[in-house]
């Protein structure tokens, strides 16, 4: 198990190194750069300004200089918020988001897992059909069709719930605020792992060991939780790594929805301002957050199926 | 009934038809009234959106001033109103409609193409080039795609090209591990061996016996594929990093609407419906043809 560990580890940072000068070359093959502004810079201040940013050096010691920033916790000024450093934005932007996934994906858990298993139970009844078919819905509506109509309904027509925005001074307050937000980047996550817990329980539950629970005679309570549920929600735990990844960028539409200030948000400002720092930095933490979280599922994965253990 | 049909399913392989898995699918699919209704409602909106912009008297473009914002109606044929510039959302939502599914089409052909080609060429050639090659696979699917074609569309121009592209160079992973494994055991049956032995070049085995047969998971994957692709899309002109004015898309219509929900909440339903409805249906098809042609999970 701890040999399966370090060579994940190993498998990561090809990862991340291809993903940040990927991102990196990208960003300055791009025509047009951040300091284009409507009166054009006398050419001495504008090097100057180069030469401040490193701007003006070979590629690669830029990338360099990327790097060795970024081992250190660093990712450098920011093009367009003067004076602050993108570390700075995110780690101001970050919690907001962080607030609204880790919520949205208990949600996405709790309801998933509970409806699948039910399905599970009742297959090929009015109840299963139903419940494949609500979920079938929630994959088909995106997040930012679902935010809109959330509005629509909960803020402009009933009004019970605040149309957007963020209040700073306490959870409480913010309650209201957090509520579509999360049921909309929920909405598709809920629906995957329904389907996901449907179809592996139904597997389970006709497999063998099941049949000797039942013909032993013990309580179908104590099967399900005891037999069935720990190899049944298998999937359900692998597919863990991709919803991250999914409700992180459902995060960056939901956010402008519903005028969240996180970091999706500084994204897509920084993506349109041409902010190249700002955009680096959002790229490679949500990579190395996404990259880690993939790397502990794998970890609970294989500490949980005995298959995977022995192979490693 | 059945016994005829078992019949004729055993002349044909005697003439050597051999379709027999084809007809089994068609005909458990056409069992499949869900997935046939999704076909045939998919079938309407693209007949739609292909033929309607041409059948109807107004341009997607064309302002007209005396009716801005205004509701349904049949007054002034706007069936599904105006948007804030007097712009007919009926012809809006189908000319957005082409570009969502042409891009939709477009995208998963290429990925289709990267992810076979791949594929079946890891798999046939196993070994070391396997290895290497599934390893580059694993080293990107790591990756946080969406943020990188964020960047991409930012970055060099918002043109309709580079997001089929975009969108197509994403997806073709999925596809080149599921080509792979199943090349894997295709290409220990018979007819490969037979291949080999009468020496036919690696390229001619590859076209000519295994990527015929992937066909089957293929199929499946681009029914499954093409609603991801639109909602790619349609997430991109959301941000506004899609499709350009005067030109929409669905996507971009969701954003105009959402903007207007208060007073002209028609702007955001009736593109969001179509869009919804597009995804609902491909998904359906989708899990109606995996039902159709993987027997094991027939009996579920």
């Amino acid at each position: 198990m701890f040999r399966y560990a370090i060579k994940r580890v190993f498998a990561a940072i090809p990862t991340l190194l291809i993903l940040i000068a990927l991102a990196f070359f990208m960003i300055r093959a791009a025509p047009g750069g951040p300091f284009d502004t409507e009166k054009t810079l006398h050419p001495e201040i504008e090097a100057k300004i180069r030469a401040a940013y490193h701007l003006d050096e070979p590629l690669y010691q830029q990338l360099y200089r990327y790097l060795q920033g970024l081992a250190q916790g660093d990712f450098g000024p920011s093009f367009q918020y003067i004076d602050r450093s993108v570390t700075e934005l995110i780690r101001e932007g970050f919690p907001v988001s962080l607030q609204l996934g880790a919520c949205a994906m208990l949600l996405a858990l709790l309801v998933g897992v509970t409806a699948g298993g039910w399905a599970a139970l009742r297959q090929n009844r009015p109840s299963d059909h139903a419940v494949m078919a609500a979920s079938m819905t929630g994959i088909s509506i995106p997040n930012f069709v679902v935010g809109p109509l959330l509005i629509l309904a909960f803020a402009v027509h009933l009004d019970w719930l605040p149309a957007g925005g963020w209040p700073t001074e306490g959870l409480l307050a913010r309650l209201p605020n957090m509520v579509m937000p999360v049921i909309a980047l929920a909405l598709p996550q809920i629906a995957y792992i329904a389907r996901l817990t449907r179809g592996s329980m139904i597997e389970v539950l006709r497999s063998n060991f099941i049949r000797m629970a039942r013909a032993q005679g013990l309580a179908q309570s104590t099967i399900l939780l005891r037999h069935a549920l720990k190899p049944g929600l298998l999937p359900v735990l692998s597919y863990l790594g991709p919803a991250t990844a999914a409700v992180i960028t459902g995060s960056v539409v939901v956010e402008q929805i519903f005028g969240v200030p996180g970091l999706g948000r500084h994204f897509v400002q920084g993506a349109l301002n041409r902010d190249y720092t700002l955009v680096m930095g959002v790229v490679v933490f949500y990579g190395v957050l996404i990259i880690l979280f993939n790397f502990l599922v794998d970890i609970c994965y294989g500490l949980l199926d005995p298959r995977v253990r022995q192979r490693n | 009934m059945r016994k005829t049909s078992q019949n004729r399913a055993a002349v044909r392989q005697a003439a050597g038809g051999g379709r027999g898995l084809w007809s089994d699918a068609w005909r458990a699919l056409r069992r499949n009234r869900a997935a046939m209704t999704a076909a045939a409602i998919l079938a309407v909106v693209a007949v739609l959106c292909v033929f309607g912009p041409a059948l109807t008297p107004v341009e997607f473009d064309y302002l007209d001033w005396d009716y801005v914002s205004v509701p349904p109606s049949l007054e002034g044929w706007h069936l599904f109103g105006t948007d804030d510039l007097g712009r007919d959302l009926f012809v809006r939502t189908l000319v957005g409609g082409r570009i969502s599914l042409m891009v939709g089409l477009v995208a998963t052909a290429v990925s289709l193409v990267i992810g076979i080609s791949y594929g079946a060429l890891a798999g046939y050639l196993g070994g070391r080039t396997d290895q290497v090659m599934m390893r580059i696979v694993d080293i990107l699917y790591a990756m946080p795609f969406m943020f990188l074609v964020i960047l991409l569309m930012v970055l060099f121009g918002r043109n309709i090209a580079l997001i089929f592209v975009a969108i197509g160079a994403i997806n073709w992973l999925d596809m080149a591990r599921i080509v792979r494994g199943q090349t894997l055991s295709i290409k220990r049956r018979e007819f490969v061996e037979a291949a080999q032995a009468a020496g036919v070049s690696t390229p001619r085995i590859i076209r000519r016996h295994i990527v015929p047969n992937l066909f089957g998971v293929v199929v499946v994957y681009v029914t499954l594929t093409i609603p991801q692709v639109i909602l790619v899309e349609s997430f991109l002109s959301f941000l506004g990093l899609g499709v350009q004015e005067p030109m929409t898309s669905w996507g971009a219509l969701v954003n105009e609407g959402a903007k207007e929900l208060e007073n002209a909440p028609w702007t955001l339903i009736f593109p969001a419906g179509f869009l919804a409805a597009t995804l609902f249906c491909c998904n359906f098809i989708g899990d109606g043809l995996r039902d159709a042609l993987d027997p094991r999970d027939r009996s579920a």
